[in-house]
């Protein structure tokens, strides 16, 4: 698993991410998932660059359906940033690093 | 701040990146603009199986991670960044980027196409909600139910085999009475329990409340109109070229393909185009890489011829 980036399931979901201190993204991904592989890196990349401010985190959606589906996911990569357990943005596709920073910048 | 190059790539597909291996092996000063991760649409196919040198396959996301590899091997600059217009009217073409301005002498816009989109009611508002032009991304979200899909090139053909790992029943709509898919790929849709085809029809509105619960179809030979109760309508009717940025800087043909010479050259010396986004008769991972070879090898040319 990459550096900085934290691994959570259905079971984790509300202790890492809903009552996390700092502002949370959540990468929704899957193994089978082109788009997602090609996003990995510039996730990485955030991950070093902002890991003062902002938790970062994944979710397989294959081995997790509960989470989201709560969110009304259906297609990824879809990213969420959470704040004080609200959404407070989303994005889905594979998006331009800016993006992903701009949806941040919003919980900050 | 100007900054010039021998050459400048825009996009990192098959296309791109093979013409960005051959400048970097001919040690052209040359740039890779690529506005999202490198990959191309191929990215999204989970399975390639007519890009030789895999016997057993190969995921399009793992065949562009190892050519995206490929090309770092040779030092090949890859930037993020979207290129926002072009000027190619003097000898040394400009490209300009959000936050500054590029000159070169060559181009090679490899830019690629992206899913064109069927245009019926319904279809922008539930983008994301049950409508998908990416089997790999959103097949799973569908495990259990019906799904429609349309078309009857390749892609539906191969997407649709896909999705039948997760869903129940997919329903493959096509305006023909046969398709247009490679013969294997027709023999195992065919031979799939879970496929059935609606021939000889199109879809003519997707309808839901908050997630797509029907599409409308009709058929194109008796007028019948009915709507077929599905959970997502995944859609692979062809690709348009991504030429926005371009203007009127190049001449296209009556689809907005860019028109190039037997080298790959455009209308205009020096800008060369590899690709989906070329005007071809066959779009396919081995079809890009055969371009980008020779775009490259016909950009160092005119670099060289200019010394």
């Amino acid at each position: 698993m990459a550096e900085g980036i934290k691994e959570v399931s259905d079971l984790s979901f509300d202790a890492d991410v809903l009552k996390s201190d700092k502002p949370v993204l959540v990468d929704f991904w899957a193994p089978w998932c082109g788009p997602c592989r090609a996003v990995a890196p510039v996730v990485e990349e955030l991950a070093k660059e902002m890991a003062d401010k902002v938790a970062f985190a994944k979710m397989n959606v294959d081995e997790n359906p509960l989470t989201p589906g709560k969110f009304g996911i259906r297609a990824i990569p879809t990213f969420i940033v959470f704040k004080d357990g609200k959404v407070v943005d989303q994005v889905t596709g594979k998006v331009p690093k800016t993006a992903l920073s701009q949806a941040i910048e919003k919980a900050l | 701040m100007e900054s010039s190059y021998d050459c400048i790539i825009i996009g990192a597909g098959p296309a791109g990146l093979t013409a960005g291996i051959y400048t970097a092996r001919a040690r052209l000063k040359v740039l890779l603009l690529e506005k999202f991760a490198p990959g191309g649409q191929i990215q999204v196919s989970d399975l390639v199986e007519n890009y030789p040198g895999f016997p057993e396959g190969i995921s399009g996301a793992e065949l562009m991670e190892r050519m995206a590899e490929q090309a770092k091997r040779f030092e090949l600059p890859i930037e993020s960044s979207e290129v926002v217009s072009v000027d190619f009217s003097g000898p040394l073409k400009k490209i300009v980027l959000p936050d500054r301005q590029l000159t070169a002498r060559t181009i090679i816009v490899a830019t690629g196409a992206q899913p064109r989109q069927l245009g019926v009611p319904g279809e922008n508002v539930f983008t994301g909600k049950g409508v998908s032009f990416c089997a790999t991304c959103d097949g799973p979200f569908y495990r259990g139910k019906s799904v429609a899909a349309v078309g009857g090139g390749d892609s539906a053909v191969q997407e649709s085999i896909f999705l039948t790992r997760f869903v129940d029943r997919v329903y493959v709509i096509h305006r023909r009475n046969e398709l247009r898919a490679a013969r294997i790929l027709q023999e195992r849709a065919l031979a799939n329990p879970k496929i059935t085809f609606v021939w000889d029809s199109v879809v003519t509105e997707i309808k839901g409340d908050n997630d797509v619960n029907a599409v409308t179809v009709k058929n194109v030979k008796t007028g019948e109109v009915s709507d077929l109760a599905v959970s997502g309508c995944f859609i692979w009717v062809g690709t348009v070229p991504n030429t926005g940025f371009l203007g009127d800087s190049l001449a296209k043909n009556k689809a907005g393909f860019l028109i190039t010479d037997q080298r790959m050259q455009t209308s205009v010396p020096g800008v060369f185009a590899a690709g989906d986004v070329r005007e071809t008769v066959l779009r396919q991972v081995s079809t890009a890489v055969g371009d980008g070879a020779i775009a490259a090898f016909c950009a160092e040319q005119y670099v060289e011829a200019g010394k």
